[in-house]
């Protein structure tokens, strides 16, 4: 256990020292986000209806940009390989670098995820909603996102491969994300249900996400 | 303990780069691998910790730890050197300290970090981010990993890389001193490392590509005699 928290300590140490990649996310979510006003036209009454699937939406798109941060480079200066041969079996390496995505860059963009709102003139009692939704939310994305950044490691212009790979993974989250959220302004929708179920993907991908990652990291180190 | 390599063949791209390569090293034994590029010395090393699925053969640490692997009783230095750019060279090494522990360790982590400072050198630079060094001094840095945790197989790739003369002595002094003490020493080289009592594995490449290896036989232009005192006093 204690190999797997001087991972993440190390890998959240690096994020703040290498501050662009997480600067960069939130940067993308600010302008995507900025930029449906200026599309869509100044309809107050428009944007608020589709507030929470713009900001579901881009928030996907800014994750999944960190993505190939999460193993890119330790692949490149050895330190992967390194680490398969540490005490901390490759599941929890990748587990640990998953949390450490997580950290630095899910919980930022979800806390953002408000600020944002207000552009978008979403509605009051959806914000509670957006906050817990999304810290719910995001874990699955981080770790879901884990699997297909290892997957596309040593792929040529992964990037695009890797978005093919891992949206589609992300749509339950997207779903259920956003019904939690409209059930949040529609009383009696069963908010709660939303909720738990945002959950449940996201432990799940919390024990899968890593042993797929682990898997995709053995192939690439052949 | 005893480090076997029985009858091993790696098949790379569809090419057997390695073929029928056997090698028993002993506890106390360094085996320097030569041979020209693209003779397997790489892949034989990477196989060796764990990285590669063999074709067919075998390897086996006899007298380690059961419950682990090689790979987690193994120091594999490879090309690159694992040296995060954006953490000092000091930092670096406590990571790898805590990830790479085997639980003998006896001194603390910053003990064995300073340790392995003094090891290599660099003591100087041990507040220094690593993305800032020479090639040389970040090849030190991730040499210096082998000193941080207690393993008893050393898997170098070319360790003298990017090294000067002077370093490349430390270097030898420290495969020496592990070897002295019980330990085994795996490196590949194109250069005379100067241990002595080391022995040699030539691969070679033959027309069609695939390693035939010539055991236990030095070249004669660069190569030091093998088998001698030293490094086989200690069993």
């Amino acid at each position: 256990m204690n190999a797997f928290w001087t991972l993440v300590a190390r890998d959240l140490r690096l994020a703040v020292r290498e501050g662009s990649a997480v600067g960069t996310a939130l940067g993308f979510y600010l302008i995507v986000v900025t930029l449906m006003p200026l599309g869509l036209g100044p309809d107050l009454r428009l944007l608020s209806r589709i507030a929470p699937g713009v900001l579901w939406i881009a928030l996907l798109l800014a994750a999944l940009l960190s993505l190939p941060r999460i193993f890119e480079t330790d692949h490149e200066d050895g330190s992967l390989e390194v680490m398969a041969t540490g005490s901390l079996p490759l599941e929890g390496a990748a587990a640990a670098k998953a949390l450490a995505h997580w950290l630095s860059t899910g919980i930022p963009l979800a806390l953002l995820a408000p600020l944002l709102g207000l552009l978008l003139n979403l509605e009051l009692g959806a914000y509670p909603a957006l906050v817990t939704s999304m810290l719910a939310g995001t874990p699955a994305i981080s770790f879901l996102g884990a699997a297909g950044a290892a997957l596309t490691l040593s792929a040529r212009r992964g990037g695009l491969l890797l978005a093919l790979l891992v949206l589609p993974l992300y749509v339950p989250t997207l779903i259920f994300g956003i019904s939690a959220m409209s059930a949040a302004t529609v009383p009696g929708q069963g908010f709660e249900a939303s909720l738990l179920i945002l959950c449940a993907i996201s432990l799940a991908s919390l024990v899968l996400g890593p042993v797929a990652a682990a898997a995709a990291l053995r192939l690439q180190m052949q | 303990m005893r480090l076997v390599v029985e009858s091993l063949k790696v098949i790379r791209g569809s090419r057997p780069v390695i073929c029928g390569v056997s090698a028993t090293v002993a506890g106390g034994e360094a085996l320097l691998l030569t041979g020209p590029n693209g003779a397997g010395k790489t892949t034989l090393i990477r196989t060796l910790a764990g990285f590669l699925e063999p074709a067919s053969g075998a390897v086996r640490l006899e007298g380690g730890d059961g419950e682990r692997e090689i790979a987690q009783q193994c120091h594999y230095v490879g090309h690159a050197n694992g040296t995060k750019s954006n953490l000092t060279v000091a930092e670096n090494l406590a990571f790898w300290a805590r990830c790479l522990a085997a639980g003998s360790e006896t001194s603390s982590i910053a003990g064995r970090v300073a340790a392995a400072l003094a090891g290599l050198g660099l003591e100087p630079l041990a507040g220094i981010r690593a993305g800032y060094l020479s090639a040389g001094q970040r090849r030190r840095a991730g040499l210096a990993r082998v000193l941080v945790a207690d393993r008893p197989l050393w898997l170098l790739d070319e360790p003298t890389a990017s090294l000067d003369a002077a370093s490349a002595v430390l270097v030898a002094g420290l495969i020496k001193a592990h070897v002295a003490a019980g330990g085994i020493v795996v490196a590949a080289t194109h250069v005379p490392l100067g241990i002595d009592g080391a022995r040699y594995l030539r691969l070679g490449a033959t027309a069609e590509g695939a390693a035939s290896p010539s055991p236990i036989a030095p070249p004669s232009s660069i190569m030091p005699p093998a088998r001698g005192g030293g490094g086989k006093a200690v069993r």
